[in-house]
């Protein structure tokens, strides 16, 4: 474990655990509860593996009248509680505390309205991403935002991160992509929001839910909306001496007014890992990778294809490739699909680092990064979702050699600070969690985050759901709410007045 | 109202926000004005006027973003998105004329705060769907900021988009960054005539269903066609219509998709760019309910329940709707004053459940009828916890969206 500190645990909890398993077990009969130590070990982390704790208890709730008694019960006895989905958070954001429950949602997985005339899907939670297309697919539909974990991650994580994918430029991220949910408050409140109809009432609620990092409420059902899939789908490959001409050929897509499907980017040792991983056909002598998919009716991906083949020209491009049938654009997306894997097969270690900037600012931050890699000592491979900015540096190290770990963390805040220095941010799809949780100051103000935990005290006054994630310093409800109040004369003379 | 401040900066904000918070001096958040005639009536003393908080801090069209303090001239931002041939793809609509103000006179500020959208939102979303960041001054008197200028960003609560739609209730917004689009080469409009309102949404169910990437769906019966046609469109008798936006060989190519697949529905017309362009705009804004002063219901259900709804409606009561966003959206006028609210929010709940805003009514009207859709007990105490976390001495536009 390295120098992110999570908070205390609660003595006084951790003394009463027999008493608390007990009670869930009443509330959750079966095999429902899990808490001998070898069974939660399954639960320990998520898919940031460095850091690992041991929950109190595992608690599997079936229904919402569930999932509603656990929750009152450990608001009435303040025990914590963190919710979990699949558990592929790259942040830390479902790792376990010590002294709470462990609430995974994973047997909430059924599909429980298909309404294609109103193009939605009502989901359980814990149905995977891939599973609603799954879902939808014979009907002609298909559910747009598509992280790449998509096999395994779950709707409810979804909601929980605000999920993009390489899709999201044109088709939105989760946060655009769903119209309703029911939740569980900490208090035990059940609460729905949104429908089939496209504008909620009041506050939107939903839009505060999406990307909270499981801090303000327990999702127990989504409705999401679903699209027609397009006619067609074609890729470009496109080779470039350098991510200069690569990032500048972007720009001019996106000037000459096209929006493609799918925009991704990827550097020389990424282009290389991917390669050798399977063999895509990728021009390993070329500085960057283009990778540009467009979808959309026939007649329409042909003529822009020309178009962007031309503007490609004009930017220098090494090598151009347009597929001509469905395996051959499978095969451009495999390498990047597998950039991951691919780059753990060259290193024994790798931090999936996720910042967004503007685009022009790739070339800067690129060459920057490469002279963070040289301070640091240690390599980074580049893919990037060219369309929206989002980049994912990928450290390379060895935990089994002394100082590694600590070395690519302090690289990856390094990097992160430099996403902010161009105007950028600290995360883009995989949340804040425990690892970027002490950064969030590079980017806010103590006002900025105190806002931000005053909308936490109207859900969770207690402050029991997922702690010690996101905010770097946790302020008591009670301090929050303080005003510091100036009575008297007008105190702005200056301002004009009518 | 006796007294207007006129903030020019942020700091200014705060210290009005702060002055007010203090003495407990309820404010009237307000950029033109242009839909103060919305809502319930604001009771305060204090105006925070922000139209001269005015001007475009950012725009870089390659990174398609745009950013500008919240008292901008709507009418400026989509000018200077028309030079480099991008917009807004949500299209906000123009509330200014059907309730009786001058038309585009609305703010950016206005825009998120009344969370507009259009037509197009069927496709594209609304407001919410494209704010990336703001800065804004608390109940409390703070300055804050969250979000940012890029797309992909969950560092943080979403508040721009939570505070979306709040009606000026929770913070003032100062500056507000919006994701912009290119603008579509060309479109057209492919016209049904003759349907009636169930064979409509069943020809606009089928073409939202394929592959035609339709931006906007709605049916005009005949009465709202007739008014529409006074005005200069090119319609005979009730018309469904369909908008195709793109490059003009995929709207061609999609437009002869589209007849095959309605093949046998009514008769098909085409409406080239221009003519498109203007229909749609009358169709966004209501231009069939500008003329007169009746009330107007603006009712958000799921797109197959919106001619069920009116069906229930017109049985019980002689009034005009249409439908927009494939069904999902009903625009609805009442004759006589009362807009007959708790008929149509019980027929909403009959239909499947959404919800209903009162639009347009005379303010006594406004202010003894729920204007927003009553919530139920447990989300609207939530609400009124988060309420109080921005606002605590509730000095910001009090009353503005409930008693």
């Amino acid at each position: 474990m390295s120098g992110i500190v999570m908070p205390r645990p609660d003595g006084d909890v951790l003394e009463r655990r027999g008493e608390i398993v007990a009670a869930l077990k009443r509330l959750v009969p079966g095999e429902g509860v899990i808490d001998a130590a070898v069974e939660m070990r399954a639960y320990e982390s998520d898919a940031l593996t460095a850091y690992r704790q041991l929950p109190l208890v595992v608690v599997l709730p079936e229904t919402v009248e569930q999932v509603s008694a656990v929750l009152r019960y450990c608001h009435e006895n303040s025990v914590k509680v963190v919710p979990r989905g699949a558990g592929t958070s790259l942040s830390g954001g479902a790792l376990p505390v010590g002294d709470g429950v462990l609430l995974s949602m994973m047997k909430f997985n059924r599909v429980l309205d298909i309404d294609p005339a109103n193009r939605a899907a009502v989901v359980q939670p814990g149905v995977t991403n891939l599973g609603i297309t799954r879902a939808v697919e014979h009907l002609g539909f298909y559910y747009a935002p598509d992280p790449s974990s998509q096999i395994a991650c779950s709707i409810g994580g979804n909601i929980a991160e605000n999920s993009g994918g390489v899709h999201c430029l044109k088709y939105g991220l989760t946060t655009n992509n769903v119209l309703g949910l029911e939740m569980v408050l900490v208090t035990g409140e059940v609460i729905r929001l949104g429908g089939k109809h496209l504008d909620a009432e009041g506050y939107d609620i939903l839009a505060l839910m999406t990307g909270s990092e499981g801090l303000l409420g327990v999702v127990t059902e989504v409705t999401v909306r679903i699209l027609q899939k397009p006619e067609t789908a074609r890729a470009a490959l496109i080779g470039f001496p350098t991510s200069e001409d690569g990032g500048q050929c972007v720009a001019d897509i996106i000037a000459a007014g096209i929006i493609p499907g799918g925009m991704e980017m990827m550097d020389e040792l990424a282009i290389n890992a991917a390669e050798d991983f399977v063999n895509a056909g990728y021009p390993r002598d070329a500085g960057a990778l283009l990778i540009v998919e467009l979808d959309g009716p026939e007649a329409e991906v042909d003529y822009l294809l020309g178009e962007i083949e031309a503007i490609a020209r004009r930017n220098k491009a090494s090598s151009l490739r347009v597929s001509t049938s469905e395996e051959e654009r499978n095969t451009f997306w495999a390498g990047r699909k597998a950039a991951f894997p691919a780059v753990g097969r060259i290193s024994p270690d790798y931090l999936c680092m996720d910042g967004t900037i503007p685009r022009k600012a790739l070339p800067d931050v690129l060459t920057r990064m490469r002279a963070l890699g040289e301070t640091h000592g240690l390599r980074c491979a580049n893919v990037f979702h060219a369309g929206d900015g989002n980049l994912h540096p990928l450290i390379l190290y060895d935990a089994n050699e002394p100082g590694q770990l600590e070395a690519a963390e302090a690289f990856g805040a390094d990097i992160l600070k430099l996403c902010v220095e161009f105007d950028g941010v600290l995360t883009g799809e995989h949340g804040v969690g425990i690892e970027k949780r002490d950064l969030m100051p590079e980017m806010f103000t103590e006002d900025d985050l105190k806002q931000q935990q005053r909308v936490k005290c109207a859900f969770d006054p207690k402050q029991l759901l997922n702690p010690g994630k996101v905010f770097p310093v946790l302020h008591r409800c009670a301090e929050l709410g303080r005003m510091h109040v100036h009575k008297g004369q007008l105190p702005f003379p200056d301002i004009p007045r009518f | 109202m006796s007294d207007r401040l006129s903030p020019r900066s942020a700091e200014e904000v705060r210290d009005a926000v702060q002055w007010a918070a203090a003495e407990e001096q309820p404010l009237e958040i307000l950029g033109t004005g242009s839909k103060r005639a919305l809502g319930r009536p604001v009771q305060a003393a204090h105006a925070l006027d922000l139209s001269a908080l005015s001007g475009i801090v950012l725009y870089e069209p390659a990174e398609l973003v745009i950013s500008a303090l919240a008292g901008t001239p709507l009418a400026e931002i989509e000018a200077a998105l028309a030079e480099h041939n991008q917009e807004l793809a949500f299209d906000p609509l123009d509330y200014g004329p059907l309730l009786g103000q001058t038309p585009g006179a609305g703010t950016v500020g206005g825009m998120i705060g009344a969370n507009l959208a259009g037509s197009k939102r069927l496709k594209f979303g609304a407001a919410r769907d494209h704010i990336l960041g703001m800065e804004a001054v608390s109940g409390r008197g703070e300055i804050f900021k969250s979000g940012g200028r890029v797309v992909k960003n969950v560092t943080g609560y979403d508040l721009p988009r939570t505070l979306t739609g709040s009606w000026g209730t929770l913070a003032v917004a100062t500056r507000i960054t919006l994701k912009v689009q290119p603008t579509a080469e060309t479109e057209a409009t492919f016209v049904l005539s003759g349907l009636n309102a169930s064979a409509a949404t069943e020809a606009m169910t089928a073409a939202m269903g394929s592959s035609a990437e339709v931006s906007a769906a709605a049916h005009l019966p005949a009465d709202i066609a007739a008014v529409l046609m006074s005005h200069g469109h090119a319609l005979g008798g009730p018309a469904t219509l369909l908008r195709l936006e793109g490059f003009a060989t995929s709207v061609d190519y999609r437009f002869a998709a589209l007849k095959a697949l309605l093949q046998g529905n009514g008769t098909v017309s085409r409406l080239e760019a221009e003519a498109s362009r203007a229909l749609w705009r009358d169709v966004r804004d209501c231009r069939a309910f500008f003329e007169t002063d009746e009330p107007v219901w603006r009712i958000s259900v799921a797109p197959t329940a919106g001619a069920d709804f009116i069906v229930r409606m017109q049985a019980a009561f002689a009034c005009r709707a249409y439908c927009d966003w494939s069904g999902g959206l009903v625009w609805l006028a009442l004759p006589g004053a009362d807009p007959q609210a708790d008929a149509v929010r019980a027929f909403v709940a009959d239909v499947g459940g959404g919800h209903a805003m009162l639009v347009r009514a005379p303010a006594p009207v406004r202010a003894s009828v729920d204007v927003f859709q009553p919530q139920p007990a447990g989300l609207a105490a939530l609400s009124a916890r988060i309420k109080a976390q921005f606002d605590p001495h509730g000095v910001l536009n009090p009353g503005r969206m409930g008693p």
